[in-house]
């Protein structure tokens, strides 16, 4: 009993991600982080960001075009393409026309052409919502045509990327994306063009690992998880602990692998500089 | 459960054993049985070969997975009159996980690189079961680049279950540094012959395996993620791994018809560590055919390069 008393009291790490969800009330949301309540139009007004501690909710791909590009700027390319189950997967179909009717969006990309603080650009945005924003057959495709099309267009590129890994259901054919977009960049690289990598939360697997891990310029979002493996695979597999904040992108800058952590609210006006500084992007 | 082990090849002895007891045993009686004991033999060796003729997919990852499975400096040693191994990433270290160096190949020299793994459970511990960390793909990058800058065709060879999921690995830029090495490999001009001699998993294994000719063993396996992981993370069952094995096409067989590969090499039956003399020769010859035709053809190597790639993919345009 007396030893008890002087005892330390122990307590169990929850980490943040993990913290129970408290229930909003309609027209309200709650930020997983520090749980305080802001009105859905205020959180909009806000870029999706909370007010009080700064968390990045996710911005889903019609969001983010509608923020970063100027009104009315916006000029899709291959919105037709569209995915089917080339290996008969089991539940694939089901999978894709379920996300499909969830996001309205027929994959996890839209491409196309719009104007960024006063430039012409190539865009590319990926949406989690669509099967964890995972790289299969037409998100490659995808990134492949805009990086042709800004090429013959000399427009920069830029790319929001979010991804959980990679598309399981299309096997090699998933896996041999990296390959064919990094193949893309080597050339757009060569004709003196820039891209610029956002990396928003999260950033895992083959899309790091290809075109979004090859930008002249590497962006993280604030607290965005980047990295080829992810953490919970790392403890699971190695029963290795991982520091708080690991992989981050706050982490990830400190280890030299991003240029820049940039705040939701900077980030137009910091791609507008750069864009600047890049003479509109355009060198070659 | 799942089976963890190929074991076919131990009953398969098993049964020859008792037939070799049968000779010795109707050797002490008086009566002759040479004829059923020939039968019972021919009678064996086909069943094997027809077993081995309908490997299932799982049974196929385990064979790839075999400890006695020669290794990319089997193939390295095996294919090359000479050759040298070169060290290090000049950046941080050397990855034992991959190997790279200078050989010749017929007289020509030639850049070779490989995923190394190891065969016991201490040769494993020195090169991480063949699983790279970033020092590793830099060094291929290094290697590459002097291919590039004295015109050296490169050879390599893929056999990991994929990058190294620690905590180093992510602090030192995995993923940027396996990038790196994609677009690096798209943009050579000198000619990338590549065979898959084992496992191949996930982006640590592409970042060899960007290449003008893509070879695989025929019991060798070549997947976007193990199918363990993706038994574990689809339907939360790692038991359900064979399944999965098959929905995943990862045979050589599947990507020959979904063209990823260019060809397959015929393994000796029982796998390629029954014979890896002959299953060397056999991986020598595809390479040097592949990659003679390869220079004959001539051309821009990155452009052709980068149209097989850009064929790669299958979905709808509406």
């Amino acid at each position: 009993m007396l030893k008890r008393s002087f005892g330390k009291t122990k307590y169990i790490p929850v980490p943040h991600d993990t913290q129970p969800f408290r229930p909003s009330r309609p027209g309200q949301a709650v930020c997983p982080q520090c749980s305080s309540s802001t009105s859905e139009e205020e959180l909009q007004q806000n870029a999706k960001v909370c007010p009080v501690c700064r968390h990045h909710f996710p911005m889903y791909a019609p969001e983010r075009l509608d923020w970063i590009a100027q009104p009315g700027t916006f000029q899709e390319w291959d919105a037709d393409l569209d995915s089917y189950n080339p290996l008969e997967f089991p539940g694939y179909d089901e999978k894709l026309s379920e996300a499909q009717e969830k996001t309205g969006l027929k994959e996890a990309i839209i491409t196309g052409q719009a104007r960024v603080q006063g430039y012409e650009v190539a865009l590319g945005i990926m949406d989690s919502r669509f099967l964890m924003g995972s790289m299969g057959s037409v998100v490659g495709e995808k990134v492949c045509l805009a990086i042709e099309r800004a090429m013959e267009l000399r427009l920069p590129f830029i790319t929001f990327a979010v991804a959980g890994g990679a598309r399981m259901q299309e096997g090699m054919l998933s896996l041999m994306q990296m390959a064919k977009t990094s193949a893309a960049l080597q050339r757009f690289h060569e004709q003196g063009l820039l891209y610029i990598s956002v990396m928003t939360h999260p950033t895992v697997g083959g899309v790091p690992a290809s075109f979004a891990g090859l930008g002249d310029i590497i962006i993280g979002e604030p607290g965005a998880l980047i990295g080829f493996t992810g953490p919970r695979v790392i403890q699971q597999t190695l029963g290795q602990r991982l520091p708080e904040r690991f992989q981050r992108a706050e982490f990830q800058l400190e280890h030299g692998m991003l240029d820049l952590v940039v705040d939701r609210a900077e980030m137009p006006v910091v791609i507008g500089q750069l864009l600047r500084l890049h003479l509109g992007g355009n060198h070659g | 459960m799942v089976k963890r082990q190929f074991d076919y090849e131990d009953k398969y002895e098993n049964i020859q054993d008792k037939i070799k007891e049968l000779v010795e045993l109707s050797g002490s009686l008086d009566f002759d049985l040479s004829g059923e004991i020939k039968y019972l033999e021919s009678k064996l060796q086909a069943i094997r070969e027809i077993k081995y003729q309908n490997l299932t997919p799982w049974e196929k990852v385990l064979l790839a997975r075999h400890a006695e499975r020669p290794t990319t400096i089997q193939y390295i040693e095996g294919i090359c009159d000479e050759w040298i191994e070169l060290h290090g990433d000049r950046m941080y270290g050397d990855d034992q996980a991959v190997v790279g160096g200078i050989g010749t190949f017929n007289g020509m020299p030639v850049t070779v690189l490989g995923h190394q793994r190891g065969k016991d459970t201490n040769e494993n511990i020195k090169r991480n079961f063949g699983m790279p960390h970033p020092e590793g793909y830099r060094k291929v990058q290094r290697l590459l680049n002097q291919a590039e800058k004295f015109g050296r065709p490169v050879l390599t060879f893929i056999d990991t279950q994929g990058a190294y999921p620690g905590a180093g690995a992510e602090e030192r830029g995995q993923p940027l540094a396996i990038a790196q090495d994609l677009m690096l490999l798209s943009g050579l001009k000198v000619p990338i012959i590549s065979t898959v001699i084992g496992e191949g998993g996930s982006g640590g294994a592409l970042a060899l395996g960007v290449c003008d000719r893509l070879i695989m063993l025929s019991n060798s396996v070549f997947s976007v993620a193990s199918a363990e992981t993706c038994a574990s993370i689809l339907t939360k069952d790692v038991n359900r791994a064979e399944d999965m094995a098959e929905a995943l096409k990862l045979t050589a067989k599947d990507l020959k018809e979904l063209d990823i590969i260019d060809e397959i090499v015929p393994e000796p039956v029982g796998g390629a560590h029954t014979d890896p003399g002959e299953t060397i020769a056999l991986v020598k010859e595809a390479i040097a055919r592949n990659l003679y035709e390869v220079m004959e053809n001539g051309g821009d190597l990155a452009e052709q390069r980068y149209r097989r790639l850009r064929a790669m993919g299958r979905f709808n345009t509406k």
